[in-house]
């Protein structure tokens, strides 16, 4: 009887002491790696501007089905009669988290600082000729050309506090050659929903509700930001109760935790495709035993290595159902996509043997795939089953499989034959895979089109694609582009990427197309 | 005593300078920091601009020359991944690998010793069989299995110890312990069981190995003989007499498991000097690399000078042959 009244006042006790903290929920959340620095501008890279999300913010955001919506620009329009001014109408009433008031000036000083010399973020501003603040919440940007596109650049460019800026030195960013850290690698100052309480790099970072926010109140009030490297630890963690979110969830454990009770794994499309790329040219192959042509510039072949391509066996058995297959390098969330472009052909072993034939080359030959092995999911694995179809249809291919930062050189040199990439479009737009992948490579373009594929006609096009002032004619021009480059089979994409969350029963966090989910979107049950 | 370090700090600076030029000669080959320095959309101009200006496109023995020049002044220059002076970071993360490294070496020391003790006074006893069976079985088992398993049996179903992290630490100057808090302790235990089993293992059985030659030699005989307690033969004499062999190898382990206690770090993500080595070989961060390789170096270095004086101080007959030599 004593005992039993005790367990009762006990239990009171505690159920007061929940209701009391019910309104502070934590987010423990845990990712492979660790965001590189706070400095928003330094880095143009996923994990970086996931956390940066949360601390500062964009004159426009991104929604989770990949349209634009308003951040700290509340209006964005071409401007009457000129198609080379874009004109932003700044939110009000918004402040930074020093208290300082966000204005038109602070635009125009992160503007200019995300295109200065040291930024990862310049490229997406290219256009930009000079950006002016009109009045304290009216902004305009000078473009060179028309550039119908530009907002879809402002997603991922966060804003800083001029008066904060300039307070720390913090108008050059980052530049290692010059021996010196700055300020806003370790400290910050935004207008976003979360304030930095406290960083340690590669371990923990903490974050804690902004009360001065503009936004609506989030349930999640405190995030705890993990980096825990080890796949294994990461979902042991998980499982035993130390962390609420994993982000990064290794493909073999989708399965295994889904049918776990308590637990539960959300499943979207990410905005990434895979795709093998050729060596173009008439130069013969430097990898394979054809010493007098080329055989991948053969249309034929890169007919016949398409319809050796089974997608859906590499859906199911390497990506154990965990991808998208397609037959475009183009995400479907990207303006450009279609669903014709997106078909792709059933593999055909037979036909894909009598092309061989029919382009000379009915013995098949031999040639070196370069794979990253540390990068995209399941990468070599995807490379390994490739090879076996190959092998199918005479193709007798080596595999060189490196890790990313040996890869990425060899590729970027022009020195392979025949490899294996991923890409993303943060742009959501198509021209950012033309501009890198299928123009012509030069100081300026088609950086990463390293098989040295060249058509003049579609650079030309793809040039024209910058100076459109017309939506409809652009759209056209996309299309005319993406046609021939279907036709021409430039790339070989394989499919889009998925990407998987792992969570607690209770939580609910959604996936984000590009991978960065923002906290504020965590809903509990 | 003082020419002898003067000698060995000469020799561990060459040392270290081998050790830094072989280290540069093999960077080349294992990656491009640029790849993860610069923007996916970056250009073909801004790879070119960023290789001149960090001087990357000069030849290995260049860029030594100029790491050994600015290391000579204190400045190992900037981490490419995380943006932040190179000595800050060691330095910061140093703590933890030391606290771990000797948390481990001591449970090695001590239960190594008293395994080692007791299975070579009961050569024959079945508890004796046990233990060496036990202990092959640690010692084949590969680090990271045995993180992973003891993860999971204590940390997921258990859940008695976290599987991740250091826990909370607390300040004191530049040092930063994990020593006194109750999360930090127990943050502390699987990883460093984890690293302690094959440095027990090799412990116990050099500890045996010599305890059993040194019970069989004259003197402990002839101190049988003189009606002295067990406990007087066993640990006053012939105890001191094994433990030249076992600090060397202490120290040498010690020397190792501080540099590379690299898969116990990243398996339990305790954020110490190794972890922070794999994750800059990763991203190809040259700076990080090279000045992590130093102190590497530097370390087996300093824990050789110490061995060495530990030798002077437990075999007197080294100190006295030392003052006859002159």
């Amino acid at each position: 009887m004593h005992s039993s009244l005790t367990r009762i006042a006990a239990v009171l006790v505690a159920s007061t002491m929940l209701a009391g903290v019910a309104n502070a929920e934590t987010i423990r959340w845990a990712r492979s790696s660790d965001a590189l620095t706070l400095d928003p501008h330094s880095q143009n890279q996923g994990n970086t501007h996931t956390l940066a999300h949360h601390i500062y913010e964009t004159l426009i955001g991104r929604d989770n089905d990949g349209s634009l919506t308003p951040r700290l620009a509340t209006e964005w329009a071409l401007k009457d009669g000129d198609p080379t001014v874009w004109v932003f109408k700044l939110r009000e009433g918004v402040k930074f988290h020093n208290g300082n008031d966000f204005t038109a000036e602070d635009v125009v000083y992160s503007i200019e600082r995300a295109k200065s010399e040291f930024s990862n973020m310049k490229q997406l501003h290219a256009e930009v000729q000079s950006v002016s603040a009109i009045d304290d919440h009216t902004v305009e940007f000078q473009m060179t050309g028309p550039a119908l596109i530009y907002p879809n650049n402002l997603t991922n460019t966060f804003i800083m506090d001029k008066t904060w800026s300039d307070e720390h030195d913090l108008a050059v960013v980052q530049d290692f050659a010059s021996g010196a850290s700055n300020y806003s690698v370790l400290n910050t100052n935004g207008t976003g929903p979360y304030t930095l309480v406290s960083r340690e790099v590669d371990v923990k970072t903490t974050l804690a509700y902004n009360e001065g926010w503009w936004g609506e109140k989030p349930p999640v009030t405190d995030i705890e930001y993990l980096t825990i490297a080890d796949a294994q630890t990461r979902i042991s963690a998980l499982l035993s109760g130390e962390i609420d979110i994993v982000q990064d969830v290794p493909p073999q454990d989708i399965e295994r935790l889904s049918n776990t009770a308590g637990f539960k794994v959300e499943i979207g499309p990410e905005n990434r495709f895979i795709y093998f790329g050729y060596k173009f040219g008439d130069e013969p192959l430097k990898s394979s035993n054809i010493t007098d042509s080329n055989p991948f510039n053969n249309p034929l072949v890169r007919e016949a290595m398409e319809l050796a391509l089974d997608r859906d066996a590499i859906k199911q058995v390497v990506m154990r159902g965990q991808s998208i297959p397609t037959g475009i390098p183009n995400p479907p969330f990207v303006r450009g996509w279609t669903e014709e472009l997106d078909a792709y052909p059933a593999p055909d072993v037979e036909k894909a043997k009598a092309l061989m034939a029919e382009a000379g080359y009915p013995d098949g030959f031999s040639v070196t795939l370069d794979t990253p092995n540390n990068r995209y999911v399941n990468d070599e694995a995807i490379s390994t089953a490739y090879v076996g179809m190959l092998g199918q249809i005479g193709i007798n291919v080596t595999l060189a499989s490196r890790p990313v930062a040996e890869h990425s050189p060899i590729i970027l040199a022009n020195e392979s034959d025949f490899y294996l990439l991923g890409w993303g479009v943060p742009t959501f737009d198509s021209a950012y895979v033309f501009n890198d992948l299928i123009h012509t490579k030069t100081d300026l373009h088609g950086t990463y089109n390293v098989g040295l594929y060249s058509n003049p006609e579609l650079d030309e096009k793809i040039i024209a694609l910058g100076t459109m002032d017309d939506m409809d004619a652009r759209d056209a021009t996309v299309a005319e582009i993406w046609d021939v480059v279907k036709a021409d089979r430039v790339l070989l994409p394989i499919h889009n990427q998925v990407l998987a969350y792992a969570m607690r029963e209770g939580v609910t966090l959604p996936v984000q197309p590009e991978n960065q989910p923002n906290m504020t979107t965590v809903t509990f049950e | 005593m003082l020419a002898f370090i003067a000698r060995r700090l000469v020799q561990s600076v060459i040392v270290m300078l081998v050790v830094a030029f072989i280290a540069f000669l093999v960077f080349r080959y294992v990656g491009d920091p640029l790849a993860a320095l610069l923007s996916q959309d970056a250009k073909q101009a801004d790879y070119d601009a960023a290789r001149e200006r960090l001087g990357l496109d000069q030849p290995f023995y260049v860029q030594f020359y100029y790491f050994v020049i600015n290391a000579l002044q204190g400045q190992f220059g900037i981490s490419y991944r995380l943006q932040q002076p190179v000595s800050q970071l060691i330095l910061e993360r140093l703590p933890a690998t030391i606290e771990l490294a000797f948390a481990s070496a001591t449970i090695a020391l001590v239960f190594g010793v008293l395994l080692g003790i007791y299975t070579a006074l009961r050569p024959r006893a079945f508890s004796t069989g046990v233990i060496m069976t036990g202990s092959l079985v640690g010692v084949s088992l590969p680090t990271f299995l045995i993180g992973i398993g003891l993860i999971y049996v204590f940390a997921v179903e258990l859940k008695w110890l976290p599987s991740f992290g250091r826990g909370e630490v607390v300040q004191i100057g530049w040092w930063r312990t994990g020593l006194l808090t109750q999360s930090g302790l127990r943050s502390l235990v699987l990883p460093a069981i984890t690293l302690s089993l094959f440095q027990l293992t090799l412990i116990m059985r050099l500890v045996r190995a010599e305890m059993l030659e040194v019970l069989r030699t004259d003197y402990i005989r002839f101190a049988r003989a003189r009606g002295l307690s067990k406990r007087a033969i066993n640990f006053g004499h012939a105890l001191r007499n094994t433990m030249v062999p076992v600090i060397t190898i202490t120290g040498l382990q010690l020397g190792s498991v501080i540099a590379f206690a690299i898969i116990t770090e990243t398996v339990f993500q305790w954020p110490g000097v190794g972890s922070l080595f794999v994750n800059s070989v990763a991203a190809v961060d040259v700076p990080v690399m090279a000045a992590y390789l130093v102190f590497v170096a530097l370390v087996f270095v300093v824990i050789n000078l110490i061995v060495d004086i530990l030798y002077f101080i437990v075999d007197p007959r080294l100190r006295d042959g030392a003052r006859t030599g002159k």
